[in-house]
């Protein structure tokens, strides 16, 4: 069993570096946002920051001259990047890596100058735009409002959030594997030490703040181990926003994407606990029958407005905390005065620390919700 | 806009990630984490239970202990109470067994004395009648050994006796 244990995490973890020796390479094509020399440019540069990308850039930037033709060229580079896998499906699938989008491009959007990639991948071409994949067909035709009109095949890519979140994974494997080792090797008989000590007490806090007041004593074991799953899970990807730096940075709880699986996930987990009482009140609910046409849509579309809230709340106070960090750090470079980083500094510092906390809370929110919306639907009724 | 849009692969992965994340987790992290935790507490509190039991049954122990001590302070002091009575009793018949030997002692040596005294009035009688004897033997002796004073005598006694 712990040659079990053992080999899983080294799997994960050989399989995670295999993905990731795809290695850094000098980018001559992949976009690498440029100097940050107007407030729109700064506005690009953040969304840029806080989206997922086909390719982990991790530092450095191109110095491109763009040609009539639409064609770039890269006069030099100190961009650094890891080209990441790309899998598509277009009649099939198609694998491929972010570097084989070798070809810069550029057209006006909104009367400023952005990049895209073009490559060909199995003799089809396709272009990279604001890191979404298009078929180029006859060319990148942009509407009025600047998105692009072209087809998309459905994009299966191992972005820099999956690879991200894959790290976490790792991070919580090797994080809680050996603490369940040493349990279950020491047995009870001994004090927890050392990381036991540290993670049991949120294993603890999990159990007895967030699942037994909401969910209640009998019930909730049931869902311990999904309750603290989504608490360490969010919690960690938190904090993995926060590091400035790779393998930090990506905005994976920042995602809608990625709420927006969990908050679905508890909302399954609630209705599948539903028990009588709970459907009851909302296919029954207890109003005159008249009302029936009015309150059951109600009641159903009450249900769902939880998940909805539970994916809106965690992706925009991440997504927040990550845009006003960077924003601070942004006016340096958009007003051209390092003298503003003695605004930028101190106030970029307060909003890390403030992200730290935030970290923390909105996992705790977030799973707190998740036991409450369970608690609600394994509730008992003696009476109705 | 794309920032609200959920992107169909990440949705794909993260529901793959998380689903294989909370299986590995469950089975090998939770259940046995969650299980020493729980045992733990269990002990704990059996631990304390016992401790608690064991601090009655002491509150039981020294209750007892004194009140075994307050039953032997009594018999102590029965005891004690007991023996200074005896004690004194013994004494008080003592004196008066002492008193009645003297007592006894001394009327019997007054008896004695009487007694004694008695005899030796008697011996003072007869030695005195003895002496009034021999001095009278002597005065008659040397009384009639004269004729005249023979027949003087008997003429006196002769006339005292009446002869009615």
């Amino acid at each position: 069993m712990m040659l079990y244990v053992k080999n899983i995490s080294r799997i994960i973890t050989v399989a995670l570096f295999a993905l990731l020796s795809l290695l850094p390479s000098n980018a001559s094509a992949t976009i690498v946002e440029g100097t940050v020399n107007s407030s729109k440019e700064l506005n690009n540069f953040i969304t840029h920051h806080v989206k997922d990308a086909h390719s982990w850039h991790i530092w450095g930037e191109n110095k491109t001259q763009v040609n009539a033709d639409g064609t770039v060229n890269v006069l030099s580079s100190t961009a650094i990047h890891i080209g990441l896998p790309v899998i598509l499906i277009d009649n099939g699938l198609i694998t491929a890596n972010s570097d084989d989008f070798n070809e810069l491009r550029w057209i006006e959007q909104d009367g400023d100058t952005t990049y895209y990639a073009q490559g060909k991948i199995n003799e089809t071409e396709y272009i990279m735009f604001h890191e979404k994949i298009y078929h180029l067909g006859s060319g990148l035709k942009l509407d009025e409002k600047g998105h692009p009109t072209n087809s998309r095949p459905l994009d299966f890519s191992l972005t820099q959030n999956v690879m991200s979140m894959l790290l976490s994974v790792v991070i919580l494997m090797l994080l809680f594997l050996p603490a369940a080792k040493k349990y279950k090797k020491k047995g009870i008989v001994s004090a927890p030490t050392g990381r036991q000590n540290f993670l049991e007490i949120f294993v603890v806090f999990v159990r007895d703040e967030i699942a037994k007041p909401n969910i209640g004593e009998k019930k909730y074991a049931r869902y311990m181990p999904y309750l603290l799953t989504i608490f360490f899970f969010i919690w960690l990807n938190n904090l993995l926003g926060l590091v400035p730096f790779f393998p930090g940075a990506s905005n994976v709880s920042g995602n809608i994407a990625f709420t927006a699986v969990l908050a679905v996930i508890t909302y399954l987990v609630t209705q599948f606990s539903g028990n009588k009482d709970y459907w009851k009140h909302i296919l029954l609910p207890p109003v005159p029958k008249a009302l029936y046409p009015i309150m059951i849509p109600v009641e159903i579309i009450g249900t769902l407005t939880k998940p909805f809230a539970l994916t809106i709340r965690l992706f925009a106070n991440i997504t927040a905390g990550h845009i006003v960090v960077l924003a601070f750090m942004g006016i340096i470079f958009s007003a051209k005065n390092i003298g503003w980083a003695g605004l930028s500094v101190p106030m970029g510092l307060f909003i890390s620390v403030l992200e730290l906390l935030v970290a923390f809370l909105q996992a705790f929110i977030f799973t707190m919700l998740s036991a409450l919306f369970i608690g609600t639907a394994v509730e008992e009724h003696s009476h109705h | 806009m794309d920032l609200i849009i959920p992107s169909e692969g990440l949705l794909f992965w993260t529901t793959i990630v998380f689903v294989i994340l909370l299986v590995l987790l469950r089975k090998f992290a939770w259940k046995p984490i969650l299980g020493a935790v729980q045992t733990r507490e269990g002990n704990i509190q059996k631990a304390l239970d016992s401790a608690k039991d064991a601090e009655e049954r002491m509150n039981a122990l020294t209750a007892q202990n004194e009140d075994l001590l307050k039953q032997a302070r009594e018999e102590r002091n029965v005891i004690l109470r007991e023996a200074k009575a005896a004690g004194e009793s013994m004494v008080a018949e003592a004196k008066e067994s002492a008193q009645k030997d003297a007592d006894r002692i001394l009327v019997s040596a007054n008896e004695q004395i009487a007694n004694e005294r008695m005899k030796a009035v008697v011996e003072l009688k007869n030695q005195v009648g003895k002496l009034s004897l021999e001095i009278a033997e002597k005065i008659l002796k040397s009384e009639l050994d004269d004729k005249a004073k023979q027949e003087s005598l008997v003429n006196h006694l002769v006339e005292d006796v009446n002869l009615n």
